[in-house]
């Protein structure tokens, strides 16, 4: 019998994500932890396993200890699998020669052998850095439908922020016929999320006429998509509705964890017809004292409360001692908020110490921006972090 | 690994007819998000037993889903690991068993192939953390036959039917009493942890069926007590004994204690199955005291010195106070409990007030709707 796969999806995990600062000195963008429990990579991950794909490669390059460790062999997306299931994929020596991923196309050319082994007909891309929960099959189906070689996901954004995008210009039909990077005056409002569908043997058509290109940047944006538009390929745009995120910067990951919180979130990750699954950890519930004060904020298993928290998101084993107020903020996994410290509008990364009567951050309305506070640092006694301050090495007491 | 564990799902399922109507006594909710065979089963994993059976008698599909492969005890093994063994009969034998004796004769082929010298064997009545590595070192030290672990209790700590005390000098046991009522003495009462030599135990089995014996404490222990070495070793740490309904509301409120938490979790090794909720959100009016709260749940109503479990909905101006309330059960607006034992998946309507007392909570069964 010979074995096959309608579809292999393929998620470049692999950027280092500069805009996110101190979160990802030491772990790759798609490890950042989001929501409490889950990490970026859920997503997509829950995406693939919920659409019925069970081949997952995971190209890795930006330091991949976490991520790896994470992702492990798969299990907790149910993608441990005799055959398929997820991989990390590294960059890798070769006989003649040996490379780093060099961009985004670079990457999938170099894995095109993992990828032939399923002999699918599909292959979707996808990338660790967006927060949204998508039904891939029924965009594989339209692009099947359609007949199409690739088809693009896009959501229509804000036409003051289409600049930040990749703009699709399509016609009636839906089909693309300009594809505009970042333009500075977009003609239409419709962006590319970063989500493609190919055909599996123009993918690798195009993949290797590009590897041989000295003047291509092996990029998919870049170079692919413009190369197969000017070739005359049939790409399509797959309109997407529903919550998208590009978390690629410390105010857009805020802003998406905060739409978990309220009565009517934004963004439901509690939808139980489409589960995130994640590697959960293993912790007693958690315990909220006599004192504390919870308002309209999410906290995980683990974390022990005796303070205040107040619209805000603590992952788990999160500490907040009596008489320390959390506001407006994330609190990343292990972090102990000690005695009277008051924490506002700041994302603290995890296993970070703030003292006795810190105070981190200021204000939301102070328009100073977010304090970040990398992890495994410690915040001495009576120490002051101002507003909009990135802090990526311990403060002993008193100091600012 | 020098020995095998042994754990009996359903001995003592008398002590809480309640809770086991549906379930084994090991498969009881404890804790938020724990089975009361999470700690026996923890405790084996962290003493380097890494082959485990249990043994179980009727009603364990619930004990079944929830230890599954024994992935999340790591005992998902090629060598041993954990396996669920059911009565085992023929033909010409085939009433369930009655007793521990009649139990062990069921798996004489597990503890045939098991090449582990020494057993463990514990029961899923009580909740501690007893290293079970340190028993059988004061076993081998001892030279021992069997050793059997104990509680100090003083009597008000103890309330319970059927329960089994030693006398004890220079850490034999000496005497063996039953209580069939409440023990009106303090006492080392027995936690139904024994150690002894694989080989003795497969003799005990043996001698056992030839002789009609069934009884392990009356016609093994008692019976040898000259004869044969029997040790006690004392369980300093915390050990809470689910000998009744009320036992099992008391151990719960137990846990809101910071030290006995510490104790219990504080090194987070009690492993249990690991099922996906997101975290736990908390609404603006929601007020929070004292209580131990899983994931998954949507807490807008007011919560008081309570045990919540996963996915438990407290809707706006629903009151919990001293309350045990396990998954999936739904809390109407503004219905008040007090002193409740709520089972999975039951429906308080809006505005219902129930309550128990302290001494006496009330329990609603299973997915009953209020």
């Amino acid at each position: 019998m010979i074995r096959k796969k309608k579809c292999v999806a393929m998620l470049l995990a692999g950027g280092q994500g500069s805009r996110l600062y101190a979160l990802t000195s030491i772990i790759a963008k798609p490890a950042v932890s989001f929501g409490g429990k889950y990490r970026i990579i859920d997503f997509p991950l829950s995406n693939c396993v919920n659409s019925g794909i069970d081949t997952v490669g995971v190209l890795t390059q930006y330091q991949p200890m976490l991520l790896n460790s994470y992702i492990g062999n798969g299990q907790p997306w149910d993608l441990d699998r005799t055959f398929g299931g997820v991989h990390t994929l590294p960059p890798y020596q070769g006989k003649t020669s040996s490379d780093w991923y060099k961009g985004t196309a670079n990457a999938i050319y170099q894995n095109l052998r993992f990828i032939n082994q399923f002999d699918p007909d599909y292959v979707l891309i996808l990338s660790g850095d967006h927060i949204y929960k998508m039904n891939y099959s029924l965009m594989i189906n339209y692009h099947i439908l359609n007949g199409a070689d690739c088809t693009i996901a896009a959501i229509d954004v804000p036409i003051e922020e289409a600049s930040r995008f990749g703009i699709l210009n399509t016609r009636e039909d839906g089909s693309i016929y300009e594809f505009e990077e970042k333009p500075k005056k977009p003609k239409s409002t419709l962006a590319s999320m970063g989500i493609y569908v190919f055909s599996a043997k123009k993918l690798q058509q195009y993949l290797e006429e590009d590897s041989v290109n000295p003047n291509s940047s092996n990029d998919f944006g870049k170079d692919i998509l413009p190369r197969m538009l000017s070739c005359g390929e049939k790409m399509m745009a797959y309109r997407f509705e529903g919550y998208w995120k590009d978390v690629g910067t410390i105010e857009s990951l805020y802003e998406a964890n905060m739409d978990l919180l309220g009565d009517n979130p934004k963004f439901d990750v509690t939808d139980s017809s489409w589960k995130i699954q994640s590697r959960s950890p293993l912790a007693p519930p958690q315990y909220i004292g006599d004192d504390a004060k919870i308002d309209n904020s999410i906290i995980m298993s683990g974390c022990e409360i005796f303070g205040n928290v107040e619209n805000s998101v603590l992952s788990s084993a999160v500490t907040v001692k009596k008489g320390a107020v959390v506001k407006n903020s994330i609190i990343m996994a292990d972090v102990t908020i000690e005695e009277d410290a008051v924490i506002e509008y700041s994302i603290i990364d995890e296993g970070t110490i703030v003292k006795k009567g810190a105070k981190v951050g200021s204000p939301k309305d102070a328009g100073k921006g977010i304090a970040v506070l990398s992890r495994g640092i410690e915040i001495g006694e009576g120490a002051v972090i101002d507003g909009g301050a990135m802090v990526d090495k311990s403060v002993a007491k008193e100091g600012k | 690994m020098r020995a095998v564990g042994i754990i009996f799902s359903n001995i003592h399922d008398d002590n809480v007819p309640e809770l086991v109507r549906e379930r084994t006594l090991g498969s009881i909710p404890f804790g938020g998000r724990y089975r009361l065979i999470d700690f026996p089963l923890s405790n084996m994993v962290n003493s380097g037993i890494d082959t485990v059976g249990i043994i179980t008698k009727s009603n364990y599909q619930s004990l079944m889903d929830h230890v599954g492969s024994g992935k999340d005890w790591d005992l998902a093994r090629k060598d041993g690991g954990v396996i669920i063994l059911p009565p085992y009969g023929n033909n010409a034998n085939s009433s369930l068993y009655t007793s521990r004796l009649e139990a062990l004769k069921g798996i004489t082929n597990f503890l045939f192939r098991a090449d582990e010298e020494y057993v463990v064997m514990t029961d899923c009545d009580a909740v501690s953390r007893i290293n079970y590595n340190d028993v059988i070192e004061y076993h081998i030290r001892n030279k021992a036959d069997i050793t059997i672990v104990y509680k100090k209790l003083e009597k008000q700590e103890y309330f319970t039917k059927n329960a089994t005390t030693f006398d004890i000098e220079k850490g034999r046991i000496t005497g063996v009493k039953y209580f069939e009522h409440v023990v009106d003495e303090d006492a080392n009462v027995c936690t139904n942890v024994f150690v002894m030599k694989k080989s003795l135990l497969q003799n005990i089995v043996i001698e056992s069926i030839s002789h009609n014996k069934h009884h392990f404490m009356e016609d093994i222990v008692s019976a040898n007590l000259k004869g044969m070495k029997i040790m006690g070793y004392e369980h300093k740490g915390f050990y809470a004994g689910i000998t009744s309904l009320q036992a099992y509301f008391d151990s719960n409120m137990k846990l809101l204690d910071k030290d006995v938490k510490h104790e219990v979790f504080g090194d987070r090794s009690v492993f249990t199955k690991i099922r996906d909720s997101a975290p736990t959100k908390y609404g603006k009016s929601a007020i929070i005291k004292n209580s131990m709260i899983a994931d998954g749940c949507i807490i807008e109503g007011e919560v008081e010195n309570s045990i919540i479990f996963r996915n438990v909905k407290v809707a706006r101006g629903a009151v919990v106070k001293n309350s045990i309330i396990m998954q999936n059960t739904v809390l109407g607006e503004n219905s008040t409990l007090n002193c409740i034992i709520a089972d999975k998946n039951v429906v308080i309507r809006d505005r219902k007030v129930l309550s128990g007392s302290e001494n006496h909570p009330f329990y609603i069964g299973k997915g009953i709707m209020i």
